[in-house]
């Protein structure tokens, strides 16, 4: 079995893993971090999605092997100094979520997405959340969240300009 | 679900990648970005004995300027093209097509080469690899090859790669000035494969349609050139009437398939539909 | 302090942000033990051999089990819902022993050491199958020499249930208009995000399971009815459960089969779903055929409706699955008077998974029929949609009402619910604009729909049920647990999966007793917390549960009242109980605090005789009457007449649920209710093919909507309070879902008019949208033929 090293939330783990385990489920099962969830089987969910070096990605569809060497930065590594990452705090003020199963990916979709375009449109939102399903919200809350997250990202002090 | 279990191979170098894949005979698979993959080996519709994982060939991410062309790595992920600038000046149809391929999350992972190699004719590239006149280098440990375009798509999912045989670049003739481009892709929701796409270029030289490459996505068991549209829209004055003319024979030839979002008849009726579009769209009229 | 009608954050959002949750699949106790399920490729087909030895051999496996193996312990699922006397309901093995009735029914059961070993052993069983004729059609499988689902019961009919009011041969007598349409319903799945799981752990003389469900409480009770184990041995949690929509208001096999195994194993054992067996395991939605008839007078007047029903049962009933369609029958009326109506349906099997509620569960069913009948007798009489329904619909001054489908409406507004729909729309504006592009003849068409809906929610008053011969009773239940140290615990029967009654039911409590929002914990979903409860379905969790808190509330106010008294030496009647503090009226200086009383009810040194120590409370709340939510929607679409595509330009909806405790949260309520409104109108389809196999098993065929594929909405509320009870509630949870997906095949319709069109089948796929101009109705359903085309049908293409 080969032998994998992955960084997951500034954690080092070094592991034997079989090369057909998913790196979600490495996530899940050896390194302790459940808060990332599992929702399809063909990717198109989003729920698992995770950062690997910094880019987001599935880790329902990227082996536990190919992570090795790499930066994993899942829901349960953000925020700084147990406070949360903007994102986070924007979900909750905007009433984002309601079950919460795809909230782990949504929120790493759209810190990612923000790292691409660090104020975008309503429409860009929308392109760039593509990759996430969510059954309860209808959305709106998610797109008005990662407005509010991106004008407090932009400039801290904007952030109280965009709360209704 | 869970992939079922498979040899791991991960070589260092592409010497080494081809020997393995050699050696592995004809039930190994190469995982590139593994966003095609991974989804067929979680519902275990692949059984691969191996997968060759090409993680490690940096080399084969690169994206550079070879004169007339640009080459493309076959590693390069679709994330990595679509911020390319040699891409986007010299081939902004692949730009545009690669905006439309899945997700982001997606993007980060798949490649340029993983696309063309799984030709998938529901995949949005093969048909702009087709329509740019791409040719596709390809090696072994029996040498190097190249594979045009038109006759690399062989059948539903089947390239005209050899079991041993890796896609290492794909070389792609830029386009020089007066070519518009557009990809117009139609699908049911943001997520899902096309129904139909088409690919298309046209140089507009003084108020004419001098040049004009056209392929289509989804309307068969490989990407299609749709030489009609491209035989009577050049020469053509350039006009809305003239492209809609010419694109009305988007579908002669084809076989379109017919599945769950669209049927054969229905396809062939969106293909003149959609090259209509795309020909208007590219030519700016 | 006014808590109820706040915009309270949720305090449920802290685990679910940071991934600090409590998913089934999170728990995994020492030793457990992973499940997988065999399942049946086949739509029906006869089990003549298992062979389970070469995966029994293999390395983690603990143990295989087959139906057989399990046949003389696993007993049947029950249907709590007997909907009339002769009901034919086939015994339901959780796995199947000699025949299978739909693709995905498990088959075998392979226990192992991890779960990866677990699939790996599935393989290695070797299944003989003679397959049987699949039953798929509705209409065919009702008629003469159809092939059967259950040979035995010589008929594939289950039931036939009929309700009838006033004179419909008079209606329809010389009626100048009558309308005849025949609607479809799809069949949806759920599609909760998160998938279901199970984790049995037996502990000492009894047994834990954890579920992703709806009802803990229904399930327990259930499990022990199935497996003969005592309730007490029996504690069910509902851990964070990730959405429901009614597919977790269920009792499923795995969840039986999950504690046999963990009974037979004496270790822990959990499964976990995978969305492409969950798309065929988990019960499915919605799935009828409407015979509409409507009769009315030339001026619009609605005289009198006939709706005839074939509902897929799909292979077996399960829990409420044939009454899912009966709910309807109280529905298609909507809010309109008429003078005759009659209600016929049959509860048809067929070789597809079974069917069961799917949030709006029968509501939204009727709802689209009759909206949708609204708007094609507007086109037949050339007037406005809007202007049929006002002379139809119950005037405000007209309430309580007495509706010819039997139920009594206590209250609403339609016209003001209409008139603010209509002023934020800008309805006048689009209709301006939608002329115009009908003049300009542009490709891109514009359509108005217009759906002005009520629904039945608060399900449901016990004494309703018992003359439905429902199984169970509606009522719910809660406590109310004040500390010593004044901080307050609540239990509650209702059971959220992410509608965040933790939140609202602590702003209720806060309200009520004057204690800070802070102060109030919200226990739920754990049988050894919350002993007594209903669970959440059908819109009920605030009309029921909510109110049997606000009277546990009143209770614990009422206890405390004699404390204070006692404490004041002053008279009951003379305190006055505001902002948590007790006072003598009209003496300001006198009072005494909740907290202060408290402390005394726990030192207990000097109570009045008769009050016991402590300061807690216990209420049930049965409800005399349903609630009726109602409200105006309206949708503005675009169609592109040469591709088909259906693009939604703005969606206004203006809903009454009377009262409101969060507004946040019913906001969010409604925008997700839309979504999967609108998906039914234009994305969500299961397709059986021809034999009986399921083809849309992924998320890649299954098209759950994205953020890129919906509009913006528009929402607003008027606000008429329940008269049912104290707290003016009605429920939101499906308000959305039932009035949304009418609204937007309205406005395709509406758009497609001029070429002649009245219909287009839902979902509106392009190809359907095309095929309805080019005059082809009703067709369009396209053949599925897997691996035909690119996709992930044929699997993971183009990324």
């Amino acid at each position: 079995m080969p032998r994998i090293t992955v960084e997951v939330d500034g954690a080092v783990h070094q592991d034997d893993v079989e090369p057909r385990v998913l790196l979600v489920h490495h996530l899940r099962d050896r390194a302790g971090r459940t808060g990332t969830p599992v929702g399809c089987d063909t990717s198109n969910c989003g729920a698992c999605t995770v950062l690997m070096d910094g880019l987001s990605v599935k880790s329902c569809s990227v082996l536990a092997v190919q992570a090795d060497g790499r930066e994993i930065t899942t829901v349960e590594g953000l925020g700084l100094g147990g406070a949360p990452h903007p994102m986070q705090r924007a979900f909750h003020e905007e009433h984002a979520l309601q079950c919460g199963y795809c909230t782990p990916g949504m929120i790493m979709a759209a810190i990612d997405l923000l790292r691409e375009n660090p104020d975008p449109s309503e429409t860009e939102i929308r392109a760039g959340l593509e990759g996430n399903l969510c059954r309860c919200t209808g959305y709106q809350n998610i797109v008005r969240a990662v407005r509010r997250a991106a004008a407090e990202m932009r400039d801290p002090a904007a952030a109280r300009e965009v709360a209704p | 679900m869970i992939p079922a279990a498979f040899d791991y191979a991960r070589p260092a170098s592409l010497d080494e990648a081809v020997r393995v894949l050699a050696d592995a005979g004809e039930d190994a698979k190469v995982l590139a970005g593994g966003q095609s993959l991974m989804p067929l080996l979680r519902l275990r519709l692949a059984y691969p004995d191996a997968l060759v994982d090409l993680d490690r060939l940096d080399g084969l991410r690169e994206i550079r300027d070879d004169g007339d062309a640009v080459v493309i790595g076959a590693l390069a992920t679709h994330h990595q093209v679509l911020r390319d600038p040699l891409v986007n000046e010299h081939l902004p149809l692949l730009a545009r097509a690669t905006a439309t391929v899945a997700d982001p999350a997606v993007r980060h992972r798949g490649t340029f080469g993983g696309s063309l190699a799984h030709a998938d004719p529901a995949g949005d590239l093969p048909a702009v690899a087709l329509a740019l006149d791409a040719v596709l280098h390809a090696r072994s440990v029996r040498g190097e090859r190249e594979i045009p375009a038109a006759e690399f798509f062989v059948d539903w999912m089947t390239s005209a790669l050899e079991p041993d045989e890796l896609l290492t670049a794909v070389r792609i003739p830029k386009l020089g000035p007066g070519w518009g481009v557009h990809y117009e892709k139609f699908h049911r929701t943001a997520q899902a494969w096309a129904i139909v796409g088409v690919a298309c270029a046209v140089r507009r030289v003084q108020g004419a349609v001098e040049d004009v490459r056209v392929a289509l996505t989804n309307m068969g068991p490989v990407p299609v050139r749709a030489s009609a549209v491209e035989r009577f829209a050049e020469g053509r004055t350039l006009s809305r009437d003239a492209l809609r003319a010419a694109a009305a024979h988007a579908a002669d030839g084809t076989g379109p398939p017919a599945d769950l979002h669209g049927s054969a008849e229905y396809r062939t009726h969106l293909a003149g539909v959609l090259t209509a579009r795309a020909l208007t769209a590219a030519a700016g009229v | 302090m006014t808590e109820i009608g706040t915009a309270r954050r949720r305090s449920e959002d802290a685990r679910l942000v940071t991934g600090r949750t409590r998913w089934t699949d999170n728990i995994a106790p020492a030793g457990t033990l992973y499940a997988a399920f065999l399942r049946s490729p086949y739509a029906h087909a006869r089990i003549t051999g298992v062979d389970a030895e070469a995966a029994r051999r293999r390395p983690n496996v603990v143990a295989v089990l087959t139906g057989a193996d399990l046949a003389g312990e696993q007993g049947a699922l029950p249907c709590a819902w007997t909907v009339t006397e002769d009901m034919r309901n086939p015994a339901h093995p959780p796995m199947a022993v000699e025949e299978v009735r739909y693709a995905g029914e498990p088959v075998a059961c392979v226990v192992a050491r991890d779960r990866y070993a677990a699939y790996d052993a599935l393989e290695d069983i070797d299944v003989d199958y003679e397959p049987l004729p699949a039953v798929v059609d509705m209409e065919r499988a009702v008629q003469d020499g159809a092939a059967l689902v259950h040979a035995d019961l010589g008929t594939n009919e289950s039931y036939r249930w009929v309700f009838e009011n006033g004179d419909l041969d008079a209606a329809f007598r010389d009626a100048p208009v009558v309308l005849e349409r025949r609607y479809v319903q799809q069949r949806l799945i759920p599609t909760a995000m998160e998938p279901r799981a199970v984790l049995c752990e037996p502990d000492g003389d009894g047994f834990t399971l954890y579920s992703a469900t709806q009802i803990p409480h229904i399930l327990r009770l259930m499990l022990a009815t199935v497996t003969g184990i005592g309730e007490h041995r029996i504690r069910v949690v509902a851990p964070d459960v990730g959405g429901g929509f009614g597919s977790k208001l269920q009792v499923y096999g795995e969840e039986v089969l999950c504690l046999l195994l963990a009974r037979r194993l004496g270790r822990p054992v959990k499964w976990t779903e995978t969305r492409s067996e969950g798309n065929m395991a988990v019960h499915h939605g919605r799935d009828q055929i409407q015979r509409l008839r409507l009769a009315a007078d030339g001026d619009g007047r609605v005289r009198g409706l006939k709706v005839d029903l074939l509902a897929d049962m799909g292979a077996y009933l399960m829990l409420v699955t044939p009454g899912i369609p009966l709910l309807g029958a109280f529905m298609f009326n909507g809010i309109y008077k008429m003078d005759a109506y009659s209600f016929a349906c049959t509860g048809v099997f067929t070789t597809k998974t079974p069917t069961d509620a799917y949030r709006g569960a029968g509501r939204p069913e009727a709802t689209f029929g009759i909206e949708r009948l609204m708007d094609e007798l507007a086109a037949e009489l050339g007037l406005d949609p809007i202007e049929v329904r006002r002379r139809n619909w119950i005037g405000h001054g007209e309430f309580p009402y007495d509706t010819i489908a039997g139920l009594t409406y206590d209250s609403g507004d339609y016209e003001a619910a209409t008139d603010k729909a209509l002023a934020l729309f800008e309805y006048d504006k689009l209709r301006a604009e939608q002329a115009d592009r009908r003049e300009r003849r542009d490709p891109v068409q514009l359509g108005i729909g217009v759906s002005t809906f009520t629904e039945m929610c608060g399900l449901a008053p016990s004494r309703v049920l018992g003359s439905l011969s429902y199984g169970a009773g509606g009522w719910e239940h809660a406590a109310v647990r004040v500390l010593p140290s004044g901080k307050v615990e609540v239990v509650t029967g209702s059971s959220a999966h992410g509608q965040g009654h933790e939140t609202a039911w602590a702003q209720i409590t806060a309200d009520r007793l004057g204690v800070p929002f802070e102060d109030v914990k919200v226990l739920h979903g754990d049988t050894a917390v919350s002993p007594k409860g209903m669970d959440t379905y059908g819109s009920r969790s605030l009309a029921v549960g909510g109110v049997a808190l606000y009277r546990a509330c009143d209770k614990v106010i009422d206890k405390a009242r004699v404390l204070a008294a006692h404490l004041l030496e002053a008279a009951e009647g003379d305190l006055e109980f505001t902002a948590g503090r007790f006072a003598v009226r009209g003496v300001r200086d006198a009072g005494v605090t909740l907290q202060e009383v408290t402390s005394a009810a726990f030192a207990a040194h000097d109570l009045p005789d008769g009050v016991e120590p402590t300061l807690d409370s216990d209420a049930t709340f049965d409800p005399d009457n349903f609630s009726f939510p109602h409200g105006t929607h309206l949708c503005a679409a675009e169609v592109d007449t040469e591709t088909g595509m259906v693009r939604l330009r703005s969606y206004v909806a203006v809903d009454d649920i009377g009262k409101v405790v969060n507004p946040l949260i019913v906001e969010g309520q409604v925008h997700g209710g839309l979504a999967q409104g609108i998906a039914q109108a234009l994305y969500e389809e299961a397709v059986y093919d021809a034999d009986g196999n399921l083809t849309t098993t992924t998320m890649a065929d299954y098209l759950v909507p994205s953020a890129a594929d919906l509009p913006a909405f528009t929402t607003d509320r008027t606000e008429t309070p329940a008269t049912s009870n104290p707290l003016g509630v009605k429920g939101v949870g499906e308000a959305g879902t039932i009035a949304s997906t009418p609204a937007v095949v309205n406005a395709v319709v509406d758009a497609l008019r001029p070429f002649g069109v009245t219909d287009v089948p839902m979902p509106c796929t392009p190809e359907r949208v095309w095929r309805a101009l080019r005059g082809d109705q009703g067709a369009g359903h396209a053949s599925a033929e897997p691996g035909a085309a690119g996709g992930l049908g044929s699997a993971g293409g183009g990324r």
